[in-house]
């Protein structure tokens, strides 16, 4: 990380709390100081300057160009005309303009499955609303206890907890599904509190581990003193750790929330029936039963799209910072 | 719109609910008597999260990996080492596994090399955010979205090249003119063979096709990530061997790369773990494994659900399983060494 | 208004480390007890037993005449201000001061009046409303300190409060909190490794060696009688010069010290503050010159080759070799310097002339020399009177 560390605890804590490296120090580096990008902005330098070239520049922006044109090609063509869109390239459009949004219209109009397409954007949101919002919680409360807690086994138990990153999703569906359809589970009927279920299991280990880097490397004379000043774990938690750790906790948050609203596999298996299910089933359903009607895949894909990516643009720096927590020494 | 609101609403009156629960619990936990006092605070603590690991990811695994051991629809028959035999043996089974080897080692060291290289050459570039984020953004979009995205690139329609949508077919029927011999219109997803030659080591074209979206996906992560490390890269260090006399490239691989060494580890192995269960791309993009492009995640679904026969999907989920554990001890030890200095 | 007392109290650490191997100390009621020596001693682990934020391994601690070993810190009411500060990041200066209170569900007017009254007594008044974030060093500090005062608590701990400030604010800082300390009249433990500190602000001073308690007293008796050798080398600054010495029988049959080629001889004003050197003719002992005592009044003289002069303005710094070796108190017990010279260090009167790389005689008043045990390290002179 390049920036300087500044955070609010730092700055209370004075010289010698500033001082965390390693990977924890990744961690609150990471995530603090949302106003700038440290980590996409070049630092001034003297001597080592000249690292990249001009025909660096030039590779990096080529590719950068070569990233990006599949997108954009989609996101022209779902504004052009159905008879455009299956008898010329989307490159044509810049010779031969002409704007449309029949097609976004023909996809909300669209059923899938008995439904109409909007059913599916709201599900996606009800699915993933919660899907992100509660392992994070959990997970919090736990990398708390791991922290700042004792108690018998702890490290051995946080080992465990972490080794569980290892076991593929795939490992647990088929017992998860059986599990989730015998009378043990109450509510059979309705697919979407297994979906958040399923994925909160499967967020826990890493969210676990990458909030105590975080929790964990809190100066850990700002808890004593609470505790001086008679607050309990719990008031602890939620008075002085859950507001210093917004930061780990939204771009955590935003991961997973990208990862829920993105997939595929879970709500297939755990969603029961169309009528629970979200966009990316929509759009596989679309893509296998009317692979022929691109105006409709176009402007289909591009719904699913949007909202990841305003959530990615706008809290990108937020984003980066969820993936660099705890996998980048600082 | 109402229902949005309506689902927000619930999203904060259920995280409202589960706080106060959870403040209960240890309000309750906090009037028992002393030695267990403070056990049951640790449980209200670290309880439901164990809750849902033992319930949700242990025991389910054990359970997988005994189902792997039946056969039959609803896997009640035993069959001992039958599925891993089968596995191993039958040909549709091995182009699976081939396909798998395949995208782990192609899209592993591709991601990572094209991480490494742009993070080098953006490197105090101007504009470095911009490029940086445009080569980001396809990992905010879903595989399924991807898969729509390079379909139309690989779409391909009659042989009239002015009719042609997709770009890569359009590009290959123009460029007749500078390849040599005449360019047939190519149904790429569809074409088996490793550039028209048939084996059984080899990788399909399709699925070397489907390859280079994961890694389109993939790279940005790596960039992004490793760019960082590197530019946690003191300054004084590169600086210091410049003073010594090396040149721009002997700094950057004597100095800059054994420095985010571990970063880059990292990169891979999460990159790996992730191609592993690749699958939403081989549905849309491989019409759910035809056309010999099926994947070990794939095909565990495509037998699990679609095809009922559960003990073989485990024992491919034993499979997956197996797979990744040295990865990630081997990862973790690494990490350990050099948080222990090397 | 409070007392608090340790009685053989121990800690070990997971590793099984024994940072405290038995510790008996008493702070009486209203007093200011400094805790101090060497970097890694335990007095921030002492100090944190007391808070409840380490658990005590053996022994006992009462406050107040209450066991309290096994209540939590919120049980103990008692307020710790920390070397960092520790200010909670996320609220103002106000809800900082405030915390405890609330956490009590003391009354909003109440505590309102109570924090504005903190506020004003330091000078805080203006900045109620910023995060800690906002403010300065010495600022941080006082909220800390602030935190701690508005409760009125049983007991104060402090562990070295001040070393995150510069040398002037520390100076002045220092004066603060013991005027504060004496208007709130709280029972004090504070620690430092600045001796200096110490001697400034204690009531009492107790000096810590590896968990042991060297010697705990007034500043001025830990300074002119010092238990030890090791307490007498760590107060003081300049640190007091301590060479070999041999025991012998000088004129009239009264004690001399041989000192490399040179016999000190002591007289009666000197026996007097040390009667224990009658009993030690023929004997090498630890002996120890405070550089103040060098070259200022005195009937005895003792020689030196200077090296070098160090002029600070008031006084003058005058290192100088003699040929008898050194001698400190390590962790390991009493050490004597390989080589036959070592370097002293005298301060003197910056009006006298001192040349450089001459040899020259300094006046000595030998009753207020110290000698030392050079096996056990204890004083002679006093460790005698207690006995006899
Ligand atoms: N958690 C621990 N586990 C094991 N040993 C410890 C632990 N904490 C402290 N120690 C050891 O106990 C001894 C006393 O530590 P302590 O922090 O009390 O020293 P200190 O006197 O406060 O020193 P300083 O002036 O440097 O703050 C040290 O040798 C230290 O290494
Ligand atoms: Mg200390």
């Amino acid at each position: 990380m390049a920036s300087t560390i500044s955070t609010p605890v730092d700055a209370t804590v004075g010289a010698k709390g500033g001082a965390q490296g390693g990977v924890q120090g990744g961690v609150l580096a990471g995530v603090n100081g949302p106003n700038k990008p440290p980590d996409l902005t070049p630092r001034g330098s003297k001597i080592a300057k000249n690292l990249s070239s001009k025909k660096g520049s030039i590779i990096v922006w080529l590719i950068a160009a070569l990233w990006t044109v599949p997108t954009f090609g989609l996101l022209v063509s779902s504004f052009r005309p159905e008879t455009q869109i299956k008898t010329s390239g989307w490159w044509f459009f810049f010779s031969d303009p002409s704007v449309t949004l029949d097609n976004y219209r023909g996809v909300l109009d669209n059923k899938v499955g008995g439904q109409p397409f909007t059913e599916f954007f709201l599900n996606s949101i009800k699915i993933t609303v919660p899907g992100a919002v509660i392992p994070i919680f959990l997970a919090a409360f736990a990398a708390y206890a791991f922290s700042w807690m004792k108690f018998w086994g702890r490290d051995w138990i946080f080992v465990g907890v972490v080794a569980l990153m290892v076991v593929p999703l795939q490992m647990t569906l088929i017992p998860l599904l059986r599990f989730f359809n015998s009378d043990f589970f109450p509510d059979k009927a309705n697919g979407i509190p297994a979906i958040w279920l399923a994925h909160s299991i499967f967020a826990m280990p890493l969210a676990i581990f990458l909030l105590k880097n975080f929790i964990g490397s809190l100066p850990s004379e700002v808890i004593e003193a609470a505790r001086v000043d008679g607050a309990s774990h719990m008031v602890i938690f939620m008075r002085i750790v859950l507001p210093l750790s917004v930061p780990a906790l939204a771009s955590i948050g935003i991961f997973q929330f990208l990862w829920v609203w993105n997939d595929l596999l879970v709500a297939k298996v755990f969603g029961g029936g169309a009528k629970n299910q979200p966009m990316t089933f929509a759009m596989v359903d679309m893509v296998g039963s009317k692979g022929n009607e691109w105006q409709l895949l176009t402007a289909g894909a591009f719904v699913t799209m949007i909202v990841p990516l305003i959530v990615f643009l706008s809290l990108q720096r937020f984003f980066v910072r969820g993936l660099l927590a705890g996998s980048v020494k600082g | 719109m109402i229902e949005i609101f309506k689902t927000f609403v619930t999203v904060a009156l259920g995280l409202g609910a589960f706080l106060a629960v959870m403040v209960g619990l240890y309000w309750l936990a906090s009037q028992l008597p002393e030695p267990w006092r403070d056990r049951a605070r640790v449980m209200v603590f670290v309880g439901p999260a164990l809750v849902l690991l033992v319930g949700g990811l242990i025991l389910p695994s054990l359970y997988t990996g005994r189902l792997s051991l039946f056969t039959g629809p609803n896997a009640n028959k035993w069959y001992g080492f039958g599925n891993f035999r089968e596995l191993f043996t039958d040909s549709d089974n091995l182009i699976v596994l081939r396909n798998t080897v395949w995208w782990v080692i192609l899209v592993t060291l591709a991601s990572t090399v094209i991480g490494i290289t742009i993070a080098r050459l953006a490197d105090r570039m101007r504009g470095e955010p911009y490029a940086k984020a445009l080569i980001f953004l396809p990992t905010a979009i879903s595989m399924v979205g991807a898969g729509v995205i390079w379909n139309f690139v690989y779409a391909t329609k009659g042989n009239d090249p002015d009719k042609q949508y997709g770009l890569l077919t359009w590009l290959w029927l123009k460029a007749e003119p500078i390849l040599p011999g005449k360019q047939d219109p190519h149904y790429w997803l569809q074409d088996r063979e490793f550039f028209g030659f048939h084996s059984s080591f080899l990788p399909g074209l399709n699925t070397l096709f489907m390859i280079v979206v994961i890694v389109w996906i993939q790279a940005g992560f790596a960039t992004v990530v490793i760019s960082a490390a590197m530019k946690g890269v003191p300054d004084d260090l590169v600086e210091a061997a410049k003073i010594d006399g090396a040149t721009d490239r002997q700094s950057f691989f004597r100095i800059v790369l054994p420095y985010v060494k571990g970063t880059i580890i990292t990169v891979a192995t999460t990159t790996l773990i992730a191609v592993l269960k690749v699958f939403d791309i081989v549905q849309t993009m491989g019409k759910g494994g035809q056309f010999a492009t099926s994947t070990l995640a794939n095909d565990m679904y495509q037998r699990s659900f679609p095809l009922s026969q559960p003990g073989y999907g485990a024992a491919l989920a034993v499979i997956l399983f197996v797979a990744v554990v040295p990865i990630v001890y081997v990862n973790a030890k690494n990490q350990r060494n050099i948080r222990e200095g090397r | 208004m409070s007392t608090l007392e340790l009685i053989n109290l121990q800690k070990r650490y997971q590793n099984g480390y024994e940072a405290v191997p038995g510790l008996d100390l008493e702070v009486r009621d209203g007093e200011f007890l400094v805790l101090v020596g060497p970097s890694g001693c335990g007095k921030s682990t002492v100090l944190r037993m007391v808070a409840g934020l380490e658990d005590i391994s053996g022994g006992d601690m009462l406050i107040d005449g209450v066991r309290v070993n096994d209540m939590g810190p919120q049980q103990r009411d008692i307020a710790m201000v920390f070397q960092s500060y520790a200010l909670y990041p996320n609220m103002t200066v106000g809800e900082n001061i405030g915390f405890a209170m609330k956490l009590r569900k003391t009354d909003k007017a109440v505590m309102a009046t109570k924090v504005a009254e903190v506020a004003a007594l330091l000078e805080l008044d203006k900045v109620l409303d910023r995060k800690p974030g906002q403010l300065s060093g010495g600022q941080r500090q006082r909220v800390a300190m602030g935190r701690a005062i508005v409760r009125e608590p049983k007991l104060f701990l402090m562990d070295e409060p001040l070393s995150n400030l510069d040398a002037k604010l520390r100076v002045q800082t220092r004066a603060e909190i013991s005027r504060l300390q004496r208007r709130l009249n709280i029972t004090t433990m504070y620690v430092t490794h600045d001796q200096v500190e110490a001697m400034t602000m204690g009531d009492r001073v107790a000096v810590l060696r590896r968990g042991y308690l060297m010697q705990c007293a007034t500043p001025q008796e830990l300074y002119h009688t010092p238990d030890n050798l090791f307490v007498g080398q760590f107060i003081g600054s300049p640190s007091m010069n301590v060479v070999r010495a041999e025991v012998v029988e000088g004129t009239g049959g009264l004690p001399a010290l041989t000192v490399g080629s040179q016999t000190i001889q002591l007289d009666d004003a000197a026996l007097a503050q040390l009667p224990g050197v009658r009993g030690m003719i023929g004997r090498s002992v630890a002996f120890g010159m405070r550089p103040e005592v060098l070259g200022d009044e005195g009937t005895s003289s003792i020689d030196v080759d200077v090296e070098l002069v160090e002029m600070l303005g008031a006084e003058l710094l005058v290192h100088a070799t003699i040929d008898a070796p050194s001698v400190k108190q390590t962790d390991e017990g009493v050490e004597i310097g390989e080589s036959n010279t070592s370097m002293i260090v005298a301060s003197m009167d910056a009006r006298i002339r001192v040349n450089a790389a001459s040899r020259m005689s300094l006046t000595l008043d030998t009753s207020r020399i110290h000698l030392f045990d050079l096996v056990t390290g204890d004083a002679i002179g006093k460790a005698k009177v207690d006995v006899g």
